[in-house]
């Protein structure tokens, strides 16, 4: 599929790609985000790109605008040869590649023409307010006519799609260094449509007059309508890159599914288990019942931790520790929520059942010891001291002392927000042994992924869009190109 | 009307009707000399508010400026009057520490409250060994500044106005003043942009640094000698000037006229309580009720705003 | 990192564990710096082991009142970055001046007086929390804009008149038992209290961990607001009490007898060894910081410094003791 490109960018044809990328990896210590990627861009492209959770979307937008240095390979700008180094951010606004990211990134306490003079670093000096003032309306006019945004207005008083529509028109308006490359990251997320058409239509003008554009968007039916080349990722590497005509919407959606887990004992045990009440009815349409092991499902961001963390707030106090917690967490984001980073592992898993084993104010030394012992051996914590620093341990090791913690207590209901991240495969097969074991003993366990394996381990599987639920899926219809259907808006499959 | 005008309206009106009441109970303070009186220490006050503001407004809080300002202070009344070049290099040299002071803060994370905390024993360990007795006398031009008289309005009231306008002017005009709002905004996007936050931090402490050499100016000017203990009460008065202005403590929000009329509003409230003929005693309650009552209010506001 | 293995690999025994000791143990260098403090200010003076013994006597008695309003600043600080408490002084004098105004130099209300003197500490307490609890205010403002009522209605309260403490009373405060001072004593069972708190109990398991990182302790379960309700009307209590006795020792009320306890509250607890960070605190560290307080100004002065070079001493140990110690952490 890439061979054709090459003959599209190649030598006589006279088209400088914007930014050329060859063989580039770049690795997070043992983890590797991206792997011999090569991508070309040229003048006038638009390129779609798609992937499911982790496939390596932003950690190629950072490689392009220069934010991320790549461990290996080689990033040209404009043709230039260069070293990857920490000029790259530098050279990239250079060449005029600006970026629109998924989290706001204006000044909300700023007018929306002083945004505009953040990323616009040599503006000249004179009327400099008045002409940022002409410059985003004239931007904001191109972009979104009839927008009705006033250039004097501060940022934390426009609403959310506002400013994203401030945003993006920032990153496409005129500078010293005009925008010749704009990375737009899940621009329309909180677009309604009309503006989001209107957004569409501008870039196909923007392409059109020789701009380029990368297009990253969950809304597969906005991506057929304005790439005119699809890049495909899954799992840090480029599997597809080709023109867009090639695509049909079912064959993207195989294509970022293409790689079949090693399934055939995947979901094994979910078929022949009876389930008990309802434990937990949620106003979204959320619901558990005892012994069930609920999957939460969808793309990264779209409500599923929001979920979680209000069905885990609602249900525990401020005021008071509960002998009998109603509900437990298990974090994912570890340094986050749920690793204490100064304490040893003894006390990071007793920090929930302090109350539960201690029979006074006092904490329980020798219940605390044993109940750490315990689970040192129940779950296979790699360590020889359970008084050395939790930091000392890897960081599946780590998860497990945040497993032990929750699973120690009486809760019925066990919340785990994403909690394999980082986690190497054996630890994760453990987990899914105990968890399995746990549910069957009659605890509800609320499971938020964004790894499709582990969510095909799940009784039943709800799949959140941009803070709904799209899709709840259960038995056989727990598949992962169910999922990846509800995940990305397909429109005329979405009822 | 957006939400920075409304911010700017509550100090307003708060110090309108300080005045009237003050109007009202004592009308002779209606004239030249009176208004003079009742604003007397208005300047010092206001200038160390706006240094106040400046390090409120990248998100970090100064509990230094009180001593800063009493040593400043104390090197007025002593070098700056009998050897001027010393004493010129000795604030200079004081401003630079407070610039060094931004950078370490930024750079090595440290919290802000108990770096300028340990300042200002430093700060008053310096005041005390420059004048460890009260003395000193005022520079004369100095003492003629402040004492002098222009026609119609008594440079108590036009001092605070060209202050507050000139810094309205850098902090809500200029470039270098955006940017320096957009460290106590989203400093993560002045980064992105590629902008040295670190140079930007160190900006907004210099900053603050010269706004509290000028208030121990001021204030010597006005009190024609120095003490180390002089301006103690200032780092209080100046948090409570820049909230009573409109101003918030995290994320950039800050306003120049609100906090010169914050500062303002805090010097008529000590005199009102004297017309009133309430003790003394009650002055500084009176600045701590003020301040929770501005907050209350403000945070009905908010509270609407987020329903709204 | 490496630098500690390559001491580990070369050091002997005995020293490795020593420094081992001393790396984990912030508190250590605390103490190491008052003895050497000590034997500073014993050589400056004519020597002899009674002026060591009065000198000592000395600081015991001062440190004492140092420590309990330390404790109580150092329980706030450990709550973590943000969190510090302003009104220790003005809670203080109010409830120093309310106490001796109620016993009335009377030797028979001396408890009431000291429940009174608590009960002043827990309503400044409940005030403040209830300024950031329910108002939002940063605790900073909060707790310094209740310092301005509480030190209004201090000198309200008593009108500037000076009301000696009952003569048992200040007999107790201002004598020893065993050539120990009383107040240090007092000073000691709160201090052995606060460690059993901090170091033993559920609460203080909570009090660490919502100064590690509040958003976890809260998802770890840890009754977060009650934690802080709990630390704020503490402190306030602890101050309360000391404004109690310092009044009794220095034979009354006095409208700025709490000012220097603002910044020495807080000086304690970072020389002390606790985490300005929050969520690493330390008993021991505040006595020895107390000490070293003490003893560096009787060295200063017995050398003929003054209280310039002092204040300006302590103020460069604060901002350095900060910044080490943020080399190592390295978490803010």
């Amino acid at each position: 599929m890439a061979v054709n490109r090459k003959e599209k960018g190649g030598i006589g044809t006279g088209e400088v790609p914007i930014i050329s990328l060859a063989g580039i990896g770049v690795s997070f210590g043992p983890v590797r985000a991206l792997s011999d990627v090569a991508l070309d861009i040229l003048p006038g492209e638009c390129v779609g790109v798609v992937g499911h959770n982790g496939a390596g979307k932003s950690t190629l937008v950072n490689v392009i605008n220069g934010r991320l240095s790549p461990t290996a390979g080689d990033a040209r700008y404009d043709g230039a040869e260069s070293r990857a180094d920490f000029r790259n951010g530098q050279r990239a606004r250079q060449a005029g590649i600006r970026s629109v990211f998924q989290e706001l990134s204006l000044c909300p306490n700023l007018t929306v023409l002083e945004n505009m003079r953040i990323p616009y670093r040599n503006m000249p000096w004179r009327n400099w307010r008045g002409n940022a003032a002409s410059a985003v309306r004239m931007a904001l006019d191109a972009v979104f006519p009839g927008h009705g945004i006033d250039p004097y207005c501060v940022v934390g008083d426009l609403s959310i799609a506002e400013r994203q529509m401030v945003e993006i028109a920032i990153a496409f308006s005129r500078r010293d260094i005009d925008a010749r490359l704009v990375i737009l990251d899940e621009p329309t997320s909180s677009l309604d449509g009309a503006i989001a058409d209107q957004l569409l239509a501008y870039i196909k003008k923007f392409c059109a007059d020789g701009g380029s554009v990368i297009f990253i968007s969950h809304m597969l039916g906005e991506i057929f309508d304005v790439a005119t080349r699809m890049v495909v990722m899954k799992d840090g590497r480029i599997i597809a890159n080709d023109d867009a005509k090639n695509f049909t919407r079912d064959s993207l959606v195989d294509a970022m599914g293409h790689v079949v887990p090693d399934g055939a004992e995947n979901g094994e045990g979910r078929k022949q288990r009876e389930l008990g009440e309802d434990v937990l009815r949620m106003k979204n349409g959320l619901s558990a019942r005892k012994g069930e092991i609920v999957g939460l499902a969808g793309l990264a961001g779209h409500g599923q931790a929001e979920a979680l963390a209000q069905c885990y707030l609602e249900r525990s106090s401020d005021w008071r520790a509960n002998r009998a917690p109603a509900v437990v967490f298990v974090a994912g984001d570890r340094a986050r929520d749920g690793v204490m980073p100064l304490w040893s592992i003894l006390r990071n898993l007793s920090l929930q059942t302090l109350v539960e084993f201690s029979r006074s104010f006092l904490v329980d030394r020798a219940a605390e010891k044993k109940l750490a012992q315990d689970w040192h051996r129940k779950i296979k914590i790699k360590t020889d001291d359970l008084d050395s620093s939790i930091l000392s341990l890897s960081g599946g090791n780590q998860q497990k002392v945040l497993f032990s913690r929750a699973l120690a207590s009486s809760a019925p209901i066990v919340v785990m927000d994403d909690p394999m991240r980082g986690v190497d495969v054996g630890t994760k097969k453990e987990v899914y042994r105990m968890v399995r074991e746990e549910a069957e003993k009659g605890r509800t366990f609320l499971w938020y992924s964004t790894e499709t394996d582990e969510i095909l381990e799940c009784d039943r599987v709800f799949v959140f869009r941009d803070g709904e639920i799209a899709a709840e899926l259960t038995g056989d219809a727990i598949t992962e190109e169910n999922m990846l259907r509800a995940s990305f808006e397909m429109e005329e499959a979405a009822s | 009307m957006n939400r920075d005008h409304l911010r700017i309206l509550l100090p307003v009106l708060s110090l309108g009707l300080l005045l009237a009441a003050v109007f009202y109970l004592q009308p002779r303070a209606m004239s030249y000399f009176g208004l003079n009186l009742l604003f007397n220490l208005a300047v010092p006050v206001a200038l160390a508010t706006i240094a106040q503001m400046m390090i409120l407004m990248v998100n970090d809080i100064d509990l230094s400026i009180g001593t800063f300002v009493s040593f400043c202070a104390c090197v007025t009344a002593t070098f700056v009057q009998s050897d001027p070049v010393t004493g010129y290099a000795m604030l200079l040299g004081a401003i630079a520490v407070y610039a060094a002071m931004g950078a370490i803060i930024h750079a090595r994370g440290l919290p802000a409250i108990v770096v300028t905390l340990g300042m200002s024993f430093f700060w008053s360990g310096m005041a005390i060994l420059i004048l460890p007795s009260p003395g000193g006398s005022a520079p004369a031009w100095l003492n003629a500044m402040m004492k002098a008289k222009p026609p119609l309005v008594p440079v108590a009231i036009i001092a605070p106005i060209v202050i507050g306008l000139i810094m309205h002017y850098f902090i809500k005009r200029s470039s270098l003043g955006v940017l320096l709002r957009g460290v106590g905004g989203n400093s993560q996007a002045i980064d992105r942009a590629g902008w040295s936050v670190l140079g930007l931090k160190a900006t907004a402490y210099g900053i603050a640094g010269l706004f509290g050499v000028l208030s121990g100016m001021a204030l010597v000017g006005l009190t024609t000698s120095a003490d180390a203990n002089i301006a103690l009460r200032y780092t209080l008065l100046s948090i409570a000037g820049v909230i009573l202005g409109g101003g918030e403590f995290t994320g950039g929000r800050v306003s120049p006229i609100g906090a010169v009329i914050g500062a303002m509003t805090l010097t008529l409230a000590a005199s009102f309580l004297s017309f009133l003929h309430l003790s003394s005693d009650w002055q500084i309650g009176a600045q701590g009720a003020i301040l929770i009552l501005v907050l209350a209010v403000r945070l009905v506001f908010t509270r609407r705003e987020a329903l709204a | 990192m490496s630098v500690e293995n390559n001491v580990q690999n070369t050091a002997p025994r005995g020293v490795t564990a020593l420094l081992g000791l001393v790396s984990r143990k912030a508190w250590i260098w605390a103490w190491l710096a008052a003895g050497a403090t000590f034997i500073a200010a014993m050589m400056a003076g004519s020597g002899g082991g009674a002026e060591a013994g009065s000198l000592l006597y000395a600081a015991f008695t001062f440190a004492a009142f140092t420590v309990i309003v330390g404790i109580g600043q150092m329980f706030v600080v450990t709550l973590g970055p943000g969190n510090v408490d302003l009104s220790i002084p003005a809670t203080m004098t109010l409830a120093g001046t309310v106490a001796l105004k109620f016993m009335a130099s009377d030797g028979s209300l001396v408890v009431p007086g000291l429940l009174i003197a608590i009960g002043v500490g827990l309503g400044c307490g409940l005030f403040n929390f209830g300024l950031i609890l329910l108002m939002r205010i940063p605790p900073i403002i909060a707790t310094l804009a209740s310092s301005f009522l509480f030190q209004s209605v201090a000198i309200w309260s008593n009108r500037g008149l000076r009301i000696k403490p009952p003569e048992g009373l200040a007999d107790f405060a201002t004598g020893g038992t065993l050539g120990i001072p009383n107040v240090a004593l007092v000073a000691l069972g709160v201090s052995v209290l606060a460690w059993v708190v901090l170091e033993r109990a559920i609460m203080g398991r909570w009090i660490l961990a919502s100064g590690q990182n509040k958003r976890a302790a809260r998802l770890g379960g840890v009754p977060v607001t009650a934690v802080h309700f709990g630390v704020y009307v503490g402190c306030a209590v602890l101050a309360g009490f000391t404004g109690f006795l310092l009044a009794s020792f220095s034979g009354g009320a006095n409208l700025n007898m709490g000012t220097e306890y603002m910044l020495m509250s807080i000086a304690v607890v970072v020389i002390g060894g606790s985490s300005i960070a929050g969520g690493n605190s330390n008993v021991p560290g505040i006595w020895a910081a107390a000490l070293f307080m003490f003893l560096l100004v009787s060295m200063l002065n017995s050398y003929g410094l003054g209280a310039g070079v002092r204040l300006i001493l302590t103020g460069l140990i604060i901002v350095s003791v900060v910044v080490l110690a943020s080399k190592k952490g390295g978490r803010v």
